[in-house]
């Protein structure tokens, strides 16, 4: 790969990632506005309107929405017959750091157990990538994920008793909204995974939240539970931001997988109002789709 | 109109509020979140370049930059959870003399404690408006604890009608959000 072609694939990157921090995905922004004209409350309303007015000027001043951008995860798609097979890594990880700089995004990279800052989001296995295989193809595909502080503090995982069935899945869902909702700043997107043990199923959670919000699992008795998870959990009233109101989350999404019959493991990972994702595509001459953000892109200087 | 409190703040600025009355405020903030807190609880070291005693602080960790000149200036700042300073805040508030304490969510029973004995409230900040509140700062002043990272350092600023703050723990130790956690747990109850 000739320098300039490799700088540019760094650049699509780079721009990714803070696009990513200053924009919200199509689905949220959407969700998030259906939500605020649906509130009934007069002071979770009041809340809805700065939140609203953060999302226009982060939008006019080209600054990250929330000053917490998160540890960066990536997520990938990998052609096999995508030509920069060999860059993939190097590239994710200066793009990344190009990102942190120039939109800046925070640095948020600490040393493990030492707690000392890297400076530029990039260290110690940070940024977080992870690959997968797509015969035939010769695209990458690019989802990522900003994990902010507070609304990771929610997540967990833990292996139930098959017998507790959707009750207990139900009750593990809401117990931990109840309890850990309140700081993560709500409206959350929960993303729950259903799988054997609590690692699998904790990464389901996530995978849970790249998907957008408003599309149903394919499992249909999955789909139904999202459906019955949204239901409940705005139930609770927790939104906007723990104060109290109409609803609780901007939805619920479910990946699960074929499990041990002995157990039932269950995770959760939720993302704030402002939950900031991307997904993108690059294909093979560096030409590329962003999925993620049309709408929202709308007027982008 | 703006109930707005000033630095430094009187016991009497803050007396009558209740819980959920929403403030602002304008004058000295300084950011001061877990390992500032530490630095101050634990290893009894206080920042030199702002008066803590009937002064304000935000958990927060900022984005900043700087211009043109070299100075720096708020891009994003916003507050963050509150709850992981609960073991260390009412030493805090002790040590300190604090009256304001701006972060996200709410705090709990020894915080609301030490709201009571020494005169103090904690005031909640809409979590993620972080563009917001980085135009409500009107300058950065100083900085203390740069060893800390960015988003650790005590940043010390003037803000101007910094809010809106929603009260969540007052004078007399009312805490809305343990009060709305109850109203929630009820609700879950029915759906369990």
């Amino acid at each position: 790969m000739d320098s300039s072609a490799k700088q540019r694939f760094i650049d699509i990157i780079s721009d990714f990632t803070a696009t990513v921090g200053i924009y919200l995905s199509d689905d949220v922004e959407a969700r998030l506005f259906e939500l605020a004209k649906d509130e009934k409350e007069e002071n979770a309303k009041t809340m809805y309107g700065c939140i609203l007015e953060n999302v226009k000027l982060a939008k006019e001043l080209h600054r990250p929405i929330c000053q917490d951008t998160g540890v960066l995860q990536y997520f990938l798609e990998v052609g096999t017959d995508f030509p920069y097979l060999n860059e993939i890594k190097e590239v994710i990880i200066e793009g990344a750091r190009k990102a942190t700089l120039t939109t800046p995004l925070r640095p948020n990279v600490v040393e493990p157990l030492g707690e000392h800052n890297t400076g530029d989001n990039v260290g110690f296995d940070a940024p977080y990538i992870e690959y997968e295989l797509i015969p035939n193809s010769a695209d990458l595909r690019v989802r990522m994920y900003m994990a902010g502080g507070g609304c990771s503090l929610p997540g967990r995982s833990q292996v139930l008793m098959p017998l507790q069935g959707i009750d207990g899945i139900k009750e593990y869902v809401y117990k931990t909204v109840a309890e850990w909702g309140v700081n993560a700043c709500p409206p959350l997107f929960v993303g729950v995974g259903l799988g054997t043990c609590a690692a699998t199923s904790a990464m389901l959670s996530k995978k849970a939240l790249l998907r957008p919000l408003g599309t149903r699992n394919e499992n249909e008795k999955a789909a139904k539970l999202e459906k019955e998870l949204e239901d409940g959990l705005n139930s609770l009233g927790i939104a906007p931001l723990g104060f109290g109101g109409s609803n609780t989350v901007l939805g619920v999404n479910i990946e699960c997988a074929g499990h041990h019959p002995a157990t039932l493991g269950i995770g959760i990972t939720t993302g704030c109002w402002a939950t900031r994702k991307g997904d993108m595509i690059i294909h093979g001459d560096l030409s590329y789709e962003l999925l993620s953000h049309k709408k929202s892109l709308e007027g982008k200087k | 109109m703006k109930k707005i409190l000033t630095t430094p703040i009187s016991y009497d600025q803050i007396k009558d509020l209740k819980i959920g009355d929403t403030v602002y405020l304008t004058g000295m903030l300084a950011t001061c979140r877990d390992a500032g807190h530490a630095r101050v609880v634990n290893d009894g070291v206080m920042p030199k370049h702002i008066e803590l005693k009937e002064g304000a602080i935000f958990h927060a960790g900022p984005i900043v930059a700087k211009d043109e000149s070299g100075k720096e200036y708020m891009v994003s700042i916003g507050p963050t959870t509150s709850r992981r300073m609960e073991s260390v805040e009412a030493d805090f508030i002790e040590k300190t003399g604090v009256r304001l304490i701006i972060g996200k969510g709410g705090m709990m029973d020894k915080t609301a404690n030490a709201c009571k004995t020494f005169g103090a409230i904690h005031c909640a900040y809409p979590g993620g408006c972080a563009v917001v509140a980085a135009k409500e700062v009107e300058e950065i002043t100083n900085c203390e604890w740069r060893d800390f990272g960015m988003p650790e350092a005590l940043w010390i600023m003037r803000v101007k009608e910094f809010g809106p703050l929603v009260v969540s723990i007052d004078t007399k130790g009312n805490n809305l959000f343990e009060n709305n956690k109850k109203l929630y747990n009820e609700r879950m109850e029915k759906l369990i």
